[in-house]
């Protein structure tokens, strides 16, 4: 290229160099392929519905395919799937109606149920293709199978310690998962890993169903053993050529099925759009319409529920157009052929959170019978399959998502002493059973470790062949169930010992095959038996009660009044300790000499300094160390440095000085409240405000309004009595203005409205301003400190707390008072 | 008997009703204690499930409209009484390219002695579609 053609190139454009670089840039689009199957809904080659049915009552034709060339899914879905009794009536129904009877809440689930047990995988694909996002949600808060909502986690970790793996399976519980999923870095360490997460598992509270996601015959062996509790890694795939390559056929996959069910197991399928497209092989079909026939087969052989609508391939899904739309219409494919939805959100689906959480709300938003098909309950790092949509960093965002939106989401808030407690009990129950059985030892050092790590990168990696033996060992003496109760037992875990035997009488009992079942807290079973979806419309189906309504609303952040004032309650006992009597308050300040009261209020203004001091800012001013460290600081910064009183002198009468200036304080200025937003004593906000107008020559004065706390009224009341006509007002809260005599009481001169990053050095400055208008001077306005994060998020409910003390403080009609500021 | 819901619903018994139910080896659910286990007196087959369980388990999956679960359930009851490496071996036989026609018709000889009916209905059926679809081992 020549200079000047390289010159002809024009300069990128910085709107476009700035959206380059975000999160969701590094996720890919493709452009829809209909011969690729890169297609989410209604692929030109995707088949007319159709189905026709013989004399015998056999399907001899199934979505434009006669049964001549059946393939693999085709002849088992018109061998077992469908009822012919409704088939033709379900086909035959106008594709708006039926789409309208799904979403109506008045129309029963058990009639839609009635009519999709007929439809043919083309025809409901292209019903549910027809529903917008809002309505898929509709449908899907009617359709789903329980009417309780649950969840499932994901706990792995990158070493297969048993120990880590009990810790946080027992955390999940805690957090109110109600199927642990494990799986194993190491094929070898498989049922190590099934053992530790069983252990973990009923340690807090028993019933939670364990697996362990390996190949599908060694799945199968760990509940032969009876070290699992339910299966999920059956897969199924919507063309036969993927089936094939996947190593399996229907009938070998409904094998399993009633393989799990002979041994008492609870089992469901897994699929899941794109994973065609994904293998090469999607033969033209849309996502949609393939995932229409997994679902139909994973009814025709018997499963009681899928895993689909965000799994392995949901990326290839959120790569096309409709993505999104497509994952969700998946859930209800399965919730419409009546079995258990366990709804993906399952892999991580963007580089974006805002993307990622998007794809997250509008199920979690609607219900499900499990929200996630694998919530990354451990950190992002640790989970063996991959991260999930939601992982370990994001459970405080997703307990605040469920107190948002009255929502259950079938999560808990924990507290750290009770992580501490099952943590430390399921380390030691994993650690006894280990050495009870002969399998491994570990340390109490390492118990130590596992109970306070974050993840697998804070502990001592055990040697890892001592995992493969302990899991060879439990192959080579056929340890199973009633080895772990024993040896439970005799360790001294009876709780445990009882909870896992439990689960191995409900294999016996057999009532948590029913479609959809989970066993809460108490053993009791929730399924389509127990606990069946009866949602009409507003006012019916799942209710979040007022006890669970107060779980959901207590997170640990949560603080009540008392809390968010607690430092301003600890201010004045400094203060009346140093000898303020009535009608006085002792308010800590600087020295008068001093230049910048940044040095002098350190403790309090240095992490709260400067417009970018926000981030900190939230130690002493936030929701998060209100009550502890700002108490402190604030406190030792008042008796530690030169005090000032603030003694009433009188009803404040208007000045003649032309030169005087007022300072308005509101009614709980230095009387109910000490510190601003900032975590600054109030004093020294007001003491730099007199040291700047005294700088610019001038008289202050200081008046107390009594009667109201409006910021504005308070800086026109102190400008109408100030000789200059300027006023400055502040608020206790840090909040402050510059007014000027016959102004509006909304329209000041300048104005300091983000209270939480004021600095001693912004109240200077606002001082000196004054002083400049009263002489009649036009200063540089002050400018508010400026952030981009959410501060009002951050302040808010302590605005609201500080607000109805100053309000409290009100007194009807009574006019301002001077006051005097003692030294 | 019925069950308190967290919620204060009151559900209807299980299927199950865990009183009158036995495992496979015929002991009653109430006597399959922590007691027993520690003692030593349970075996994996009290707590392995009876046929009868599923076929109950299966009647109640029909009646609340699932034809296709309670068929599942009650080819599992027939292979209570297979051996875990039987089942495992079918499964094997079942997986694309590894039976021949013959291999298939020998599993649904085994399991028609196996008085499991269903489940070799099941792999006659799919030993005639694997021929059509060419999913057969050559032999």
């Amino acid at each position: 290229m020549t200079d000047e053609a390289a010159s002809k190139v024009p300069r990128r454009l910085g709107r476009f160099t700035g959206l380059d670089a975000r999160a969701v840039n590094l996720d890919g689009f493709a452009e829809e392929d209909h011969e690729a199957g890169l297609v989410a809904f209604a692929s030109a080659n995707d088949p007319e519905p159709s189905v026709a049915v013989d004399d015998a009552g056999r399907i001899t034709q199934l979505d434009g395919v006669p049964a001549a060339e059946f393939d693999l899914i085709d002849a088992f879905i018109a061998a077992h799937g469908i009822d012919v009794a409704v088939a033709l009536e379900a086909n035959s129904l106008d594709d708006v109606e039926f789409a309208r009877l799904i979403v109506d809440p008045g129309t029963p689930r058990a009639d839609v149920v009635r009519l999709s047990r007929g439809a043919t995988p083309a025809k409901l694909a292209r019903v549910v293709a027809l529903l917008r996002p809002v309505e898929l949600q509709m449908a899907i808060s009617k359709m789903r199978v329980r009417r309780t909502p649950s969840s499932q986690a994901h706990v792995t970790n990158r070493l297969d310690d048993p120990l880590l793996l009990a810790a946080d399976a027992a955390t999940a519980v805690a957090f109110g998962f109600r199927e642990v999923e494990t799986t194993v870095p190491v094929n070898g360490d498989a049922t190590s890993n099934a053992l530790a997460v069983l252990i973990g598992s009923q340690v807090g509270a028993g019933g939670a169903l364990t697996q362990c996601s390996v190949e599908e015959a060694m799945e199968l062996e760990l509940a032969f053993h009876g070290l699992t509790t339910y299966a999920e890694t059956v897969s199924v795939y919507g063309t036969e050529r993927v089936f094939v390559d996947g190593d399996d056929t229907p009938w070998s996959k409904a094998w399993l099925c009633a393989a799990y069910a002979s041994r008492g197991l609870k089992m469901r399928v897994t699929s899941g759009g794109g994973s065609e497209a994904l293998m090469g092989a999607a033969e033209g079909k849309s996502m949609f319409y393939l995932e229409s026939r997994c679902v139909a087969l994973a009814r025709a052989m018997g499963a009681q529920g899928v895993q689909n609508g965000g799994i392995d391939a949901a990326s290839v899904v959120g790569s096309v157009p409709g993505g999104m739309r497509e994952l969700l219409a998946e859930n209800l494919l399965v919730m419409l052929r009546d079995l258990e939805s366990c709804s993906g959100n399952d892999a991580l689906v963007s580089e974006s959170d805002v993307r990622r959480t998007a794809h997250t709300v509008p199920l979690f938003l609607a219900g499900s019978d499990f929200l996630f098909s694998g919530f990354g309950s451990i950190l992002r790092y640790d989970n063996m399959f991959g991260p999930s949509n939601f992982n370990g960093e994001d459970l405080d965002d997703f307990l605040v998502l469920q107190r948002d939106w009255d929502v259950d989401g079938a999560l808990r808030p924990v507290t750290e002493e009770r992580m501490r407690e099952v943590r430390e009990r399921a380390a030691r129950a994993a650690q006894a059973v280990y050495r009870e059985l002969g399998l491994a030892e570990f340390g109490d050092e390492h118990v130590e470790e596992v109970v306070v790590a974050e993840g697998s990168k804070d502990i001592t990696p055990p040697d890892p062949r001592a995992v493969l033996r302990a899991a060879d060992v439990i192959i080579d003496r056929d340890i199973g169930i009633l080895d772990v109760v024993r040896a439970l037992a005799h360790a001294g875990f009876e709780d445990e010992a009882a909870r896992v035997l439990a689960m191995g009488r409900a294999r016996v009992a057999g009532d948590y095959l029913q479609t959809a079942a989970i066993f809460d807290e108490q053993m009791n079973v929730l399924s389509k038996v127990t606990d069946p979806n009866d949602y009409q419309g507003p006012g019916t189906g799942y209710e979040v009660s007022p006890a669970r309504r107060e779980e959901m609303a207590g997170i640990r952040q949560q603080r009540s009044r008392q809390d968010l004032l607690a430092r301003q309650a600890a201010a004045p006992c400094v203060a009346e300790a140093a000898g303020a009597g009535t009608g006085t308050a002792a308010v800590g300040a600087g020295p008068a000499a001093a230049p910048l009261a940044a040095k002098v209020c350190r403790g309090a203004t240095g992490t709260t300094g400067g417009p970018t001091g926000g981030t900190t800012g939230g130690t002493t001013g936030g929701t998060t160390g209100g009550t502890t460290g700002g108490t402190t600081t604030g406190a030792v910064i008042t008796s530690a440095t030169a005090r000032l009183r603030l003694v009433e002198r009188g009803v404040s009468r208007p000045g003649r000085d032309p030169l005087e200036v007022c300072v308005g304080v509101s009614p709980a200025f230095a009387t109910r409240l000490w510190l601003t937003m900032s975590g600054l004593p109030v004093g020294e906000a007001l003491r730099q405000i007199v040291a700047g107008i005294e700088e610019e020559g001038c008289a202050p004065r200081v008046v107390r309004l009594r009667s109201t706390f409006d910021l504005g009224v308070i800086g026109l009341t102190a400008a109408q009595l100030a000789g200059s006509g300027i006023g400055v007002g502040l608020q206790a809260k840090g909040t402050a203005l510059i007014h000027r005599r016959g102004l509006p009481p909304l329209a000041c001169l300048e104005l300091y409205s983000i209270a939480p990053l004021l600095t001693a050095e912004m109240y200077r400055a606002l001082g000196v301003n004054a002083g400049c208008y009263a002489r009649g001077l036009q200063p540089e306005p002050v400018r508010n400190p400026y952030t981009e994060q959410a501060i009002e998020a951050r302040y808010h409910a302590e605005v609201v707390a500080l607000v109805s003390v100053e309000r409290e403080a009100c007194v009807a009609g009574a006019p301002p008072v001077d006051l005097e500021m003692v030294e | 008997m019925t069950h308190e819901h967290r919620d204060g619903l009151v559900m209807p018994a299980p299927a199950g009703d865990p009183p009158t139910c036995r495992a496979l080896s015929g002991r009653p659910l109430d006597e399959i204690t922590l007691d027993a286990a520690v003692r030593g007196d349970l075996s994996p087959a009290d707590l392995r499930v009876h046929p009868q369980t599923l076929r109950r388990q299966a009647g109640a999956a029909e009646e609340h409209g699932n034809q296709q679960l309670g068929d599942n359930l009650r080819r599992a009851a027939e292979l209570t009484t297979l051996a875990d490496g039987e089942v495992l071996a079918i499964y094997e036989a079942l997986r694309p390219g590894r039976s021949t026609s013959a291999d298939l018709a020998a599993v649904v000889a085994r399991l028609e002695a196996a008085d499991a009916p269903l489940c070799a209905a099941l792999m006659r059926e799919a030993a005639a579609v694997y021929e059509r679809r060419g999913l057969l081992a050559p032999g």
